[in-house]
């Protein structure tokens, strides 16, 4: 993974030393909160309902074991022991204080980590897929050009104050496992015809109140130009964004205003007019960058896996999470393994300190050091040997972490909602939880099959409800906690938005609501191998709406 | 109002004239729409003139007679409206424009690394904490860079990442002399 040097280093103690004196100015009152806000807010640093919550940047969702020990000191020693990793692949500490602050940041910084750019106007944390580098399917591995992106965009003196936020993630494989189709720029690493490195472009993606689907406006975008690309992009959006109202200023709601073809006729222009002398990115210098990601040293002679099939063969516990939660490795005898922050009844993403300490025991001893974070809410153990996956499974077992429910109802992506956030109109978390425990059962969990139910807590989407296959949105309604349910969302390379099925229902109806319509999906379907996207994508809503509101009219 | 150029504040030579009044003989900030409908007459003019650029304002029609402003004004009514940075490095880097650059309105003290890289070297602030963090020499910042900008030439570019720029210490002009100090530990 990519590693500090002085120059890396010098920049994030300066950002440290600039933060904590503003940190001082506000305890002193030489600051007021008004004044003070958009400084936290470049650090990361949000006024929640009942503390400060700071949310620290995992780049592309990469930890090193170190990274991880320190995020569960932090944990331990300036909060309430446990963290929350969110679909960003970021990790949020809720309880923080804010005289702490300055300390945790300074900590942060010794392993190399730190909150710029996790919230703000400004270009956020570069996410990537969460296999990348690991994954059988993967073409290119992106993690070199979302650090290249990280770098270029961390404290960009034109793009620091844009009309909103701005998000980019990165894909290199033909799944997407990043929803780069609803960013505000996507990207997939690819080679053309002739072989040579560039990227597919994809703009004005984005969820919140009014989701679009991205539009591709580059089929291929050769490496060397890929900076310059990004000002010429980024230079319309501040430009011409809307900054007359915060609920229309994301650049999806210029490109739509725009159009598709004007929007690329004025990024093409725009990109023509730059001079790339000083913005040229050069291979040998992406080449550098790579070397950070080279792959670890695996071990090349594979003679099969006793140890790991006699294990698939006598413990059906193991099977069952050899069947979920494992995926296939581009190196032979090596597999990625999900470890699932989705226990049953738990609160989707959050961990303990413990639990930290422990998957960064484990990856240590059996992944390279590695880990990462996917938007999903889960972590990844990116390079296990297929030999070492019981060993692996039983620690786990032994930090609670071994959840075999990867990509199964109960695998469920939730917003912090109401239980901590200052702009959610509703609870996320007990509706996730009283999910999780209605379809607790494994064996029922394995009939339904794939299915991602999504939940925000308010219309901002940080749940991503328009692109879970179920998606639950918590809306206020006279005072009272309301869940509109939509259906068919999916942020992978099918991308689509969900839609709404129908009026919503209360917080105590609307678990029997979806388990209305998982029957449903488990009648409709016309064998076990259509899951359930696919199945509402062939039979459409009526059938879910039919079950959920016949009786009603 | 007192500028902040250079080594510390000085007063403004320099005054906005209105569109509907005539104008005296001497330097005069004119605005987009006003020098659009008089740019003969106001270029004839033997005295220095300027130009002032309201938030949201392009450069489109001025492209060709930007070297006649000795000053360029662009207007920041909200420390949130980043329009300015563009156009700041528009005019430093595809029209070359020498001309003092000046921003003027709210801002924070935190944003004058971002807005001196993008090009600008003079400051007409309204943020009160902003003027006297000016005036002490009390600006903390980060002096390490990991993208080109408007100060090419200025910034060295350390290591082998091509991308990445730093700060002078001590040139005249640059951030120290503004009464900017670094941040270092």
């Amino acid at each position: 993974m990519y590693r500090y040097d002085e120059f890396d280093h010098d920049l994030v103690r300066e950002r440290v030393a600039e933060f904590s004196d503003q940190v001082a100015r506000r305890l002193s009152g030489e600051l007021t909160e008004d004044q003070f806000k958009p400084l936290r807010l470049m650090n990361g640093v949000y006024l929640q309902l009942h503390a400060y919550m700071l949310r620290i940047a995992v780049p592309y969702g990469t930890l090193s074991s170190r990274q991880m020990r320190k995020l569960a000191h932090i944990a331990r020693t300036y909060d309430r022991d446990y963290g929350h990793f969110t679909t960003r692949q970021n990790l949020q500490f809720h309880w923080a204080k804010l005289e702490e602050v300055p300390k945790i940041l300074a900590e942060l910084a010794e392993v190399e980590m730190h909150c710029i750019q996790t919230s703000g106007n400004c270009i956020r944390n570069i996410s990537a897929d969460h296999f990348a580098g690991a994954s059988a399917d993967e073409v290119i591995d992106p993690r070199p050009y979302a650090e290249i992106l990280r770098q270029w965009s961390s404290l960009h003196p034109e793009f620091s104050l844009l009309p909103r936020k701005f998000k980019l993630a990165l894909i290199g494989a033909p799944n997407d496992r990043a929803a780069i189709q609803v960013h505000d720029i996507g990207l997939e690493v690819k080679r053309n015809e002739a072989g040579e490195l560039g990227f597919a472009v994809w703009v004005g993606g984005g969820q919140g109140r009014t989701p679009m689907i991205a539009k591709k406006v580059r089929d291929f975008l050769p490496e060397a130009d890929l900076i310059a690309y990004m000002e010429a992009i980024l230079r319309i959006y501040n430009q011409q964004g809307r900054r007359d109202n915060k609920f229309k200023a994301r650049i999806k709601i210029l490109v739509h205003e725009m159009g598709e073809a004007e929007m690329k006729a004025a990024i093409e222009k725009e990109f023509a007019a730059i001079d790339e002398t000083n913005m040229v990115l050069p291979r040998d210098a992406v080449e550098r960058i790579e070397r950070y990601f080279a792959p670890p040293p695996f071990d090349t002679r594979f003679n099969g896996a006793p140890a790991f099939e006699r294990a698939r063969e006598t413990d059906r516990d193991f099977a069952s999470f050899v069947e979920r939660n494992v995926h296939p490795h581009k190196m032979r005898g090596y597999a990625i393994a999900t470890v699932s922050l989705k226990p049953i009844g738990g609160t989707p993403g959050d961990m303990t300190s413990a639990q930290m300490d422990a998957v960064a025991e484990i990856a240590e001893q059996y992944s390279f050091d590695e880990v990462r974070v996917s938007h999903e809410q889960n972590l990844v153990l990116p390079h296990v040997k297929l030999e070492d996956l019981p060993a692996v499974y039983a620690h786990l077992r032994g930090a609670q972490l071994a959840t075999a429910n990867y990509g199964l109802v109960t695998d469920i992506i939730a917003c912090p909602g109401l239980d901590y956030c200052s702009l959610a109109n509703a609870r996320s978390i007990p509706i996730a939880q009283r999910l999780s425990e209605r379809f607790a059962d494994p064996a029922r969990q394995r009939d339904i099959g794939d299915l991602k139910i999504k939940i925000s807590g308010c219309i901002n989407a940080c749940g991503h409800h328009h692109v879970g296959h179920i998606g639950i949105l918590g809306v206020d309604r006279k005072g009272e906690e309301f869940y509109q349910i939509t259906l068919g969302g999916s942020g992978d390379e099918t991308c689509s938005i969900g839609e709404i099925v129908g009026k919503g229902f209360s917080s105590a109806g609307v678990i029997d609501a979806v388990e209305t319509i998982v029957d449903t999906y488990l009648r409709v379907r016309q064998s076990a191998d259509e899951n359930f996207l696919a199945a509402y994508r062939r039979v459409g809503e009526a059938p879910f709406q039919e079950a959920l509101y016949a009786h009603a009219a | 109002m007192p500028i902040f150029k250079g080594h510390g504040f000085t007063p403004d030579h320099w005054a906005l004239a209105p569109d509907d009044a005539p104008l005296s003989g001497g330097r005069a900030v004119v605005s987009k729409v006003r020098f659009l409908a008089e740019r003969d007459a106001l270029t004839a003019r033997n005295a220095p003139l300027g130009l002032i650029l309201r938030s949201g304002e392009s450069l489109d029609g001025l492209e060709d007679d930007l070297d006649r402003f000795q000053l360029i004004v662009l207007e920041i009514p909200k420390y949130t409206d980043g329009r300015a940075y563009s156009t700041a490095r528009l005019l430093r880097e595809r029209y070359k424009y020498t001309g003092e650059l000046r921003a003027s309105g709210d801002v924070l003290r935190d944003q004058i690394m971002f807005l001196h890289r993008v090009g600008f070297d003079s400051f007409e602030v309204t943020h009160e904490g902003t003027i006297a963090a000016l005036r002490d020499g009390k600006i903390k910042l980060v002096r390490n860079h990991y993208q080109a900008a408007a100060r090419e030439g200025e910034e060295s570019a350390p290591g082998r990442r091509p991308w990445l720029r730093v700060s002078p210490r001590g040139v005249p002009g640059d951030a120290l002399d503004m009464g900017i100090d670094g941040g270092g530990i």
